[in-house]
């Protein structure tokens, strides 16, 4: 490895890296921002969330004055049917979900890139046969076969459920990432090195999977996604680890104890809502990404706007005074007609010529 | 047509692959499955050791081979075996009572869902920067909830607070299945809620892709050659733009099927309706392996053959995929 490469030389501007970050900060998509913001959040709570619950999640308050009792000052989410402290459950849960959705993704994403990498860059028979499992596996739903292999796992702990999750999560990366491979390896910095010797081993490593990066952290993101979803979605029907607090766990009691019918929204609303606004952060994530690599997906405000309105590119060139006949439209076409382009120009020409009739005319 | 034909092969190895995930799955357990029921309840006499491996078919006699091909043949003339939960009902008896449910509550929601996402799709991505473009946040945030949670708070607002809708089940108690209007009436109204629940959430995906390939393919020639001809706006839409856009859409409903299946498993929990997905958790949670392992085989074959029909579709739209040798 060549670690003295010339960044070396620029050590002594280091104070405007900070700056050259903030920049690029700003330059970011408003939903990767947003998505980034919403993601460290919960990743704090996460990390801080256990330190500072104020009781024991799994504490169980014998007071039946205790048992669900609406949201309060002791108690900020209210308690469950045996009295314990929905605020305590919610906090350690979010560290377990996320802990356990990073973990899948790391270990789905490292599988993806191995299978994909492999198939695209070794080829022939290879290529067919990885390919053929990739697609098999794609195509069968992964959550039945989820709870029939965690329903025969005798001791389903928290390593059962991520191994599962991981060994099922990783078709749809490699997939993609294959089919990255199979443009890059045919690039000539590859044939280069190839050419001056370099094993098979050092071209993946340090040519081809660096030409990836950018792909592999979206499909990490979206693994996390599914992991989140899966795990929590098992969880609630109960067949993964029921003894420690989760999100999904949390669920599965307030929907087995009736928490629906006491209306004890207190009890199953804030682990939903936690379990859903994580996912909100991954997707705004990867739409951040997607928008960086395919600027035409970017958001329209962002766009020059001429002569008040905003130009879309295969517009065609504005012509301010349309000659078109106000016709009368059914409500179904003028609606259908909104959608339409032509209609920016020669609606808003009509309304300026309705607004203030020409001197002519007169 | 060898685009149809190498897509067979392909769903026929595809169901290979289930059918001997399948096989090999309480075989590869470690312990065994039989030992597993045996942990779980220790009120299990350990004469019952020999009627649990009968009942599984782990203590067949004969080599591993000759299992095998006796379960392929058992599969192909539908015998799964007795159901340990619903004893002593055949678990096929079982499926076809709880299959029409599904099939009907899931695959009419699916179908609207792609089809109203899709067209929504098309019109965000024509008027790129329109008010539909506003909405996309909040569709992000109806994608990211899990389908149970969305059903729990359906139910809990509009069944149990206000109450507009059932409380969850097939139809009222009471009531015998047939085909009579006050049972049909029921049936419909008891899937409002759910089907609402898988539209909702489903919507969201769709729209979000087709408006991703709408906006992709808008920038293409042939668009801006239609509009140069002066065809009307409807003509270019969806006659030009969304018909190309709508093949990486059908690729993608097909690949997507299995999420929203899955899915719609666990919504069906939450609504305790007697379809396929509820049988399944009962399966699960009662140790009532030969029945759990023939839904997994089902409901992989549906998506198979959904995935099948997607492709039919995409022969019937495509040109390309009638003259592509590869698929």
């Amino acid at each position: 490895m060549t670690t003295a490469l010339p960044i070396n030389v620029e050590l002594p501007g280091l104070s405007g890296a900070p700056a050259r970050q903030l920049g690029r900060w700003r330059r970011l998509p408003l939903k990767a921002k947003a998505g980034v913001i919403l993601l460290g959040f919960f990743v704090l709570i996460a990390i801080i969330g256990p330190l500072v619950t104020p009781y024991d999640p799994g504490f169980q308050n014998p007071n039946p004055a205790l048992s669900m009792n609406a949201p309060s000052a002791a108690h900020l989410l209210g308690t469950t049917q045996s009295g314990q402290d929905v605020l305590s459950q919610l906090l350690v849960g979010i560290r377990l979900t996320l802990v356990l959705a990073l973990l899948v993704g790391v270990i789905a994403t490292a599988l993806s890139v191995i299978v994909g990498v492999a198939a695209a860059f070794l080829g022939g028979i290879w290529d067919e046969l990885l390919s053929l499992a990739i697609n098999v596996f794609l195509v069968i739903p992964a959550l039945p076969l989820l709870i029939v292999l965690l329903g025969y796992l005798p001791h389903t702990g928290q390593t059962a459920t991520i191994l599962v999750l991981a060994g099922l999560g990783w078709p749809w990366g490699a997939r993609v990432i294959r089919a990255q491979t199979l443009t890059i390896r045919n690039r000539d910095f590859i044939a280069a090195s190839r050419e001056s010797g370099e094993s098979s081993w050092r071209i993946i490593v340090s040519e081809i999977v660096p030409n990836e990066v950018s792909l592999i952290a979206a499909n990490f993101v979206n693994t996390v996604l599914y992991a989140i979803g899966a795990s929590v979605a098992l969880a609630f029907i109960g067949v993964t680890n029921l003894s420690s607090w989760s999100l999904g766990t949390m669920l599965y009691w307030a929907e087995s104890q009736q928490a629906l019918q006491f209306g004890a929204w207190w009890w199953f609303v804030p682990p939903g809502l936690a379990v859903a606004l994580m996912g909100t952060s991954l997707v705004l994530l990867n739409t951040g990404i997607d928008e960086l690599g395919n600027p035409r997906l970017r958001d329209a405000n962002q766009r020059a706007k001429v002569n008040g309105r905003r130009l879309l590119p295969t517009d065609p060139t504005p012509v301010l005074h349309a000659a078109l006949p106000s016709e009368r439209r059914s409500p179904v076409t003028a609606f259908m007609r909104s959608f339409s382009r032509s209609a920016y120009v020669s609606d808003r020409a009509q309304r300026l010529s309705a607004a203030k009739p020409s001197e002519g005319e007169r | 047509m060898p685009f149809i034909l190498r897509r067979l092969g392909f769903y026929v190895v595809a169901a290979w692959v289930a059918l001997t995930v399948n096989f090999f799955l309480p075989r590869a357990v470690p312990g065994n499955a039989v030992e597993a029921i045996m942990s779980k309840f220790p009120s299990l006499q350990p004469s019952a050791y020999r009627a649990l491996e009968a009942m599984l078919g782990v203590g067949h006699a004969g080599s591993i081979w000759h299992q095998y091909v006796s379960y392929l043949n058992d599969v192909l003339h539908l015998n799964f075996g007795i159901s340990s939960s619903e004893y002593p009902a055949h678990v096929s008896t079982l499926l076809a009572q709880t299959i029409p449910w599904t099939l009907a509550l899931v695959g009419t929601a699916t179908v609207i869902a792609f089809l109203l996402g899709t067209l929504l799709g098309i019109l965000a991505g024509w008027r790129h920067g329109g008010w539909l473009e506003r909405l996309l946040p909040a569709l992000m945030f109806l994608q990211a909830i899990p389908y149970f949670f969305l059903a729990l708070l359906l139910l809990y607002v509009l069944a149990i607070n206000v109450h507009i809708f059932p409380i969850g089940q097939g139809y009222a108690g009471g009531l015998v299945p047939g085909w009579h209007w006050s049972f049909i009436s029921s049936a419909i109204l008891h899937s409002l809620l759910p089907a609402f629940t898988i539209v909702i959430t489903s919507v969201a995906g769709w729209m979000l892709q087709m408006r991703n390939v709408m906006i992709t393919t808008i920038g293409e020639d042939y668009v801006l050659a239609a509009q140069a001809k002066g065809l009307r706006d409807r003509r270019v839409i969806f006659g030009y733009a969304a018909r190309n856009a709508l093949l990486p859409q059908l690729q993608g409903f097909g690949l997507a099927l299995g999420f929203v299946v899955s899915g719609a498993i666990v919504m069906e929990i939450v609504f305790s309706y007697p379809g396929i997905g509820l049988l399944l958790l009962n399966a699960v949670t009662s140790d009532d392996y030969p029945l759990a392992q023939a839904i997994f085989l089902v409901i992989t074959f549906a998506v198979l053959l959904a995935n099948l029909i997607v492709d039919l579709v995409i022969v019937a739209v495509d040109p390309r995929a009638r003259t592509r040798e590869a698929a």
